[in-house]
This record gives structure tokens, C-alpha cells and sequence, in this order.
């Protein structure tokens, strides 16, 4: 016990000695809390649209203020040259391109049906496909705004309607930061953590000192625990500086679930990721090797965590994947528990998992760390 | 001449010879552009879904059996009343709920109007929205093959033609963004951290007082990574024409030409870091903790940049990957020549100036 007092006192002096590390610890991961999730917006608003009018009927124009109206799309040009439009597209002043054919109102009171002609800049498709299917729905309305106007056959009776309500529980407003904050503070926190903890031990055998520990009666766990507990403690703490200061106070997202429970996780967590961290540095003899096998990792973990894509419509060997990586998990208890109130019952596979995680990157690490070189 | 070919083969066994550095180098792109390409989309299908239906009548099973047929929905179960939603959000999985009220075909026909409920799990807000659309898209759908035989109706009928990616595909807004991260990453990662390498070993100091002048130091620890850069490309551009099928429409000299200007500019920040930094801990934290989700974000293939607020807007700016993405898309995917994209060629060709000329500004060539 007094030994691991002493090697904690060590690397807590390490720690706050070193002036570059703290605000790299502590300040990046908070501005980084407080700027990023203005960036994660998913919703598609401001879709640039180029018109092509070759009626010039009171049709079209109608149908044109009907849609600038939406309030989804911006007109930026309304010409009669297709080439021009598609120069907009290709210097992306335009997503959309709206060719509205000549002879658009007579065809459409003579013959009952005319064609209309989108083109979309899909290089985003996920941009194309929601402008396009925006753009649609204004035409279908539109559709049914005709049938009063020309006069159609009456039909006998009105036709039944099936109406849908929705609601949305948990966040109303459709906030997407609400959904992005706890999400984004996992990963910073997890950065924090694997880094640190990895490049640390390493850094020991670079510099030659941990040749010092080795030859002391300084036990291989004690050893260890000396370097978890120090990272575990700092993980929680920018944890909850980024929890309560940026999460709660300025994005006012106040958890709904049990705190203890968040913070049990959070704990496991923590242990899993640090031992990850403890792991790699046995496999590492530099610190720039270290650094190279976390940076690899972390991408993957980035990547298929579900952070920034969902996870439903990955296909099987990917869901695997996604399984076998801790901050997917955490990600989704952080999820569960701030914005919908999940309890204990409904957590108890990931507080199983978790564990399992934590017990096999320490013993692995401390199975792979040996003293003799 | 020589002294440098000599520094350059040095550094080049530097990197070959420590395999865990060439996994981050070279096995990071592939694991990136596999990922990117099958994967990942942002597309949302699948999603769980459960029914909770108290009319239990012919119209409720037919729009059920419509839903379940959507490649959308996974119908998880029915549920017996709609208190279990609660339970069934708060376990994770489901996405939304669908509720028939009793008397559903019986409104229908008698009252000319029926309501389905449908409740959101909105915690993921695009999901939520996204789904509920595609409910909405069901039960029109239903109620328009529901009209008597021979309506008449006026229509528009909208015909799209989806430009340069007409699958939808993923892959053609990631690849591009892929490139941008890894080349700038990867660079200012290497560059920073073998330089500061040197200062904390003290090798530096010996670099400094023998005969090579200072600047073919830094000029030699930048080829290979130059170099690697440039095959690391090449492999980029391998598989996603081959594996991905993605285009390749624009000059190929142009798109390596632009990339150079970029791995450039990345090495000159790369060199800026280890400036002002004297450990290789603090170089890679400013290089990955610093630039990593930055990067990924304000690049604009994972979110658009457009949508951003004006003050991001301005950051992103400065972020040299997100000039570059344009000019990617530009070349590979629109076909487009320099004629197109050279006020983004000058931007990034300002921004390597100006980082080159601020680092070597502070390089110290004398020892502390």
C-alpha cells in the first residue's frame, strides 16, 4: 500500500509539472465540447436551386414561388439555358436544377399529365436524395392544388383519409446537438485516456527509467495500478468538467437518467480504456510507435461507434466490428441514460460487456508487461 | 547533394524499419477507405421498429404487412399496450413506435378519417425525422391505391436524374474526404513527431553543430514522408477505382499535382509543431488530439459545411483539407481542369507559404 502511495505521488508530480500536457488535458477536450457540436447538424436546410423556365407560363411561376416559399430552398438563378444551370452545379453555386419544359401549362390543361425534369448534385447523396424528396412533396401538393384550379371529374364522394400524428419523445424540438454533446464528450474523453495512459509507460522505457522500476521490489500490479489510478482519476475529471460546464450549462442538456449510474459506467469505462492503453504500451518500445498503433486504433473506434453514423444500416461483418469496440457502448449508456432516463435493468448487458472489456485488456496487459526485458 | 541523399536513405530506414509505425502509415488509409466504402452510410435502414395495434382489422394488417415489407423497418414486435413504449425506447434498440387506435377501419370508412400514431424516439433527431417520412410515404401510398378505378386526376410528374452519383453511393463524398484526412494527418503527425524526436534524444544537437547546414536537416526529414505520402495516395486512388468503382473523370497529373501542394502544406505545419514543441508527447497531442476531430468535421464530408454557423464557416477556412476536398471532388468526380478550382490551388498554395515561412522563421539553428 505505501509503495503504491508513493508511485501515485510520482506520477502525479510527473503530471503537473508538465505545462504543455495540462491544457492538453484539460482545456482542448472542453473547447473542443464547446465548438463541435455546432458543426454536427445534419439537417438539410439552404438547398441551392437553379430554376430552368422554358414556359414562362403563369403555371410555372406559380409553381416556382410555390417552392421558394417552402423555405428549404434558395433560388439562385431562374434562366432558360440548361449549360448555364449545369455550370452552377459544377462550381457549386447550385445543388438543384429545376427544368421546367416548354408548353408546361398547356400540356398540363390539355393532356392532364406533364413531366418536370430535377437534376441534383449527388456527390453528397444524402444532400441530393432529401432535396429531391423535398422538392417532390412541394410538387405533390401542388398536384392537388391543380386538381381544385383546372377542375377535375367529380368524384361521388370524397375519399377516405388515413392521417399520421407524431410525436417525438425526448427531445421535441428535434435538437441535434441534444443527440451529438454526451456522444462527442465520450470520445474526447476516451482520447484523453487511451492516449495518455499509452504513450506514458512507453515513455519510461525510452528514456531508459523504467530499467530503475524494474530492478526495484516495486510489485508488477503495483506498478500498474500506479499508472491506472492517475488517468482514471483525470478521466473523470474532464468527464465532469465537460459533463456539467459545456453539456449541461451551455447546452442546457440536463440529464434525465440516474447519475450514479452514469457514473458506475463511466468508472468501467475508464478502467477498460486505460488497460487498452497499458496494452498497447507493452507492445510499444518508442513512443512514436505507441502513438502510431493508438492513432489506428482510435480511427476505428471513431469510425464505428456510431458517433457519426448509425449503426442499424451497417452490414453484418461491420456490426461485428462495431461490437467488439468498447466506446460504441459507452456511447450508446450515454445516450440512454442522459436523454432518455434507461435504468440499471436496461443497462445490464453493457454493464456485463464493459466488465468483460476492463478484465481482459488488464490482464492481458499485465500478463504482457514483464519486468525482465 | 550527397549529404542529403544520404540523410534522405537514413530517414527512409527510420520509417521502414519499425513495422507499428508503417500499420498507422499505410494500413490506416486501407482500413479507412474499406470502412468508408462498405461500411458506413448515412443512409438509415433497418431500424427497429415496434407496432402496437388495437384495431386489428384488415387495414392495420395491410399497412403493417407494408411496413414489415420496407427494407426501412424491422419490425422487433408487437406490442400488447402502447405503456410498454416507454420500456422498449429505454432499452435501446427501437426507433419508433406505430400505434392503431381501435376503430381504426371502422373511422375509415365511416367517419372518412383514421389516425395512425406514430411515436419517435427522438433522441437521434435525423433518424427520427427520417422514419417518420418514410411512414408517411407508406400510408400515402395506401390511400392513393385506395381511390376508385378511374379517377381522374391532373398530375406533374417529376423525373430526377442524380448527377455524378447516381446509386446514392456513400463512398463518393467520403473517398475524397478520406484523402484529405489521411495525407494531412498522417504527414503533420510524422513530420512533427521525428523532428521533436531528435530535439528530446539530443541528436538534434549533434545534427546542429556538424558541417550539414541546418535547413537540409529539415529538407531531408520531409522527402520520405513526401514520398510515402505520394505512394499512400496512389493506393488510395487503386482502391477506390478498383474496389469501390468509384470515378476517376479529371487529369490524374492534376490531382497529384494538387495533392502535393497539400502533403506540402502539411508538412510545413508538421515542422511548425515541432517548433514550438519539445516533446514528442506534446507534438503528438497538438497533432492528433488537436487536429484529428477538427479536421474530420470541418472538412465537410461528414457534415456540411454549409449548414454550419457563420462563425464555423470561418474557422473551416483555415483548415487546409477542406480546400483540398473541393478540389478533389472537382477533378476526380466532376472532371473538371485547373480553370475550375484555382482559387482553391491558390488558397492552399498561400496557406503552404505562409506556414513554411512562419516555421522556418522560428526553426532555432542554435542550441539552447
Amino acid at each position: 500500500m505505501r509503495t503504491l502511495r508513493f508511485l501515485l505521488a510520482k506520477e502525479f508530480k510527473q503530471i503537473f509539472r508538465n505545462k504543455t500536457l495540462l491544457p492538453m488535458i484539460f482545456v482542448m477536450p472542453l473547447i473542443q465540447l464547446l465548438i463541435l457540436p455546432l458543426a454536427a447538424d445534419f439537417e438539410v436546410k439552404n438547398i441551392y436551386l437553379t430554376v430552368v423556365d422554358n414556359d414562362r407560363s403563369s403555371f410555372s411561376q406559380d409553381l416556382v414561388s410555390k417552392i421558394t416559399a417552402s423555405g428549404y430552398f434558395v433560388l439562385t438563378d431562374y434562366n432558360n439555358s440548361y449549360p448555364k444551370a449545369f455550370g452552377q452545379i459544377e462550381s457549386n453555386q447550385a445543388d438543384l436544377i429545376l427544368e421546367i419544359p416548354t408548353n408546361f401549362e398547356s400540356n398540363l390543361v390539355r393532356e392532364r399529365n406533364q413531366k418536370l425534369y430535377i437534376s441534383a448534385n449527388a456527390i453528397n447523396g444524402v444532400k441530393a436524395g432529401l432535396g429531391t424528396s423535398y422538392l417532390n412533396s412541394i410538387i405533390r401538393d401542388y398536384n392537388s392544388r391543380l386538381m381544385d384550379k383546372v377542375g377535375t371529374v367529380q368524384m361521388l364522394s370524397p375519399p377516405s383519409q388515413i392521417k399520421t400524428t407524431a410525436s417525438f419523445w425526448y427531445n421535441p424540438y428535434l435538437n441535434y446537438k441534444v443527440f451529438m454533446v454526451p456522444a462527442i464528450l465520450v470520445f474526447l474523453v476516451t482520447m484523453v485516456g487511451a492516449y495518455m495512459c499509452g504513450l506514458n509507460i512507453v515513455k519510461e522505457k525510452e528514456v531508459g527509467t523504467i530499467e530503475q522500476i524494474n530492478v526495484s521490489p516495486i510489485k508488477k500490479h503495483q506498478y500498474i495500478l500506479g499508472k491506472l489510478i492517475p488517468f482514471w482519476i483525470i478521466g473523470i475529471v474532464v468527464f465532469s468538467l465537460g459533463f456539467f460546464i459545456i453539456s449541461w450549462l451551455v447546452y442546457g442538456i440536463s440529464p434525465i437518467g440516474n447519475l450514479f449510474l452514469l457514473y458506475s459506467y463511466l468508472a468501467i469505462f475508464l478502467v477498460a480504456l486505460l488497460g487498452f492503453g497499458l496494452l498497447i504500451s507493452t507492445y510499444s518500445e518508442t513512443q512514436q510507435q505507441a502513438m502510431s498503433i493508438a492513432f489506428f486504433f482510435m480511427m476505428i473506434f471513431l469510425l464505428m461507434s456510431g458517433l457519426f453514423t448509425p449503426l442499424d444500416s451497417m452490414p453484418t461483418w461491420a456490426k461485428y466490428i462495431a461490437q467488439a469496440n468498447p466506446v460504441t457502448y459507452f456511447i450508446e449508456v450515454m445516450r440512454m441514460v442522459v436523454l432518455k432516463g434507461s435504468g440499471l435493468i436496461n443497462l445490464k448487458f453493457h454493464f456485463l460487456i464493459m466488465i468483460g472489456f476492463a478484465a481482459l485488456f488488464n490482464s492481458w496487459a499485465i500478463f504482457n508487461y514483464s519486468k525482465t526485458s | 547533394m550527397k549529404q542529403l541523399r544520404i540523410f534522405v536513405v537514413k530517414e527512409f530506414y527510420h520509417v521502414f524499419r519499425d513495422n507499428k509505425t508503417l500499420l498507422m502509415l499505410f494500413g490506416l488509409p486501407i482500413a479507412q477507405i474499406i470502412l468508408f466504402g462498405f461500411a458506413l452510410s448515412n443512409e438509415i435502414k433497418n431500424s427497429k421498429i415496434v407496432i402496437c395495434d388495437y384495431a386489428n382489422d384488415h387495414i392495420s394488417h395491410h399497412l403493417i404487412d407494408k411496413i414489415s415489407a420496407s427494407t426501412y423497418f424491422d419490425v422487433d414486435r408487437i406490442l400488447k399496450s402502447n405503456l410498454e413504449i416507454d420500456d422498449a425506447f429505454k432499452e435501446g434498440d427501437v426507433k419508433m413506435a406505430i400505434v392503431f387506435p381501435s376503430n381504426f377501419a371502422h373511422d375509415y370508412w365511416h367517419t372518412k378519417e383514421a389516425t395512425v400514431q406514430i411515436i419517435a424516439d427522438a433522441s437521434d433527431p435525423n433518424t427520427a425525422t427520417t422514419l417518420n417520412a418514410y411512414i408517411n410515404a407508406i400510408v400515402n401510398d395506401y390511400q392513393n391505391s385506395q381511390l376508385p378505378v378511374g379517377t381522374q386526376t391532373i398530375k406533374i410528374i417529376p423525373e430526377t436524374r442524380m448527377l455524378y452519383n447516381p446509386e446514392l453511393k456513400g463512398a463518393t463524398n467520403f473517398v475524397p474526404g478520406v484523402m484529405a484526412l489521411v495525407l494531412l494527418l498522417v504527414c503533420v503527425l510524422m513530420t512533427s513527431v521525428s523532428i521533436v524526436k531528435e530535439k528530446e534524444k539530443g541528436t538534434m544537437e549533434i545534427l546542429l553543430v556538424s558541417p550539414m547546414n541546418p535547413f537540409t536537416v529539415i529538407i531531408a526529414k520531409a522527402i520520405p514522408y513526401f514520398v510515402l505520402s505520394l505512394i499512400n495516395l496512389t493506393v488510395i486512388l487503386l482502391m477506390s477505382v478498383f474496389l469501390l468503382d468509384m470515378p476517376l473523370n479529371g487529369s490524374l497529373l492534376l490531382l497529384y499535382l494538387e495533392s502535393s501542394i497539400l502533403i506540402l502544406c502539411a508538412l510545413s505545419l508538421g515542422l511548425l509543431i515541432s517548433n514550438v514543441t519539445d516533446s514528442q508527447q506534446a507534438a503528438m497531442l497538438i497533432s492528433l488530439m488537436g487536429m484529428l476531430v477538427p479536421t474530420m468535421m470541418l472538412t465537410g464530408f461528414m457534415f456540411p459545411l454549409e449548414n454550419m454557423p457563420a462563425p464555423l464557416q470561418w474557422v473551416a477556412n483555415i483548415v487546409p483539407s477542406k480546400w483540398y476536398y473541393i478540389i478533389v471532388k472537382s477533378i476526380m468526380i466532376k472532371g473538371l481542369g485547373i480553370q475550375a478550382i484555382w482559387k482553391e490551388t491558390l488558397i492552399l498554395i498561400g496557406m503552404t507559404l505562409f506556414l513554411l515561412f512562419i516555421s522556418l522563421k522560428k526553426f532555432k539553428i542554435r542550441l539552447a
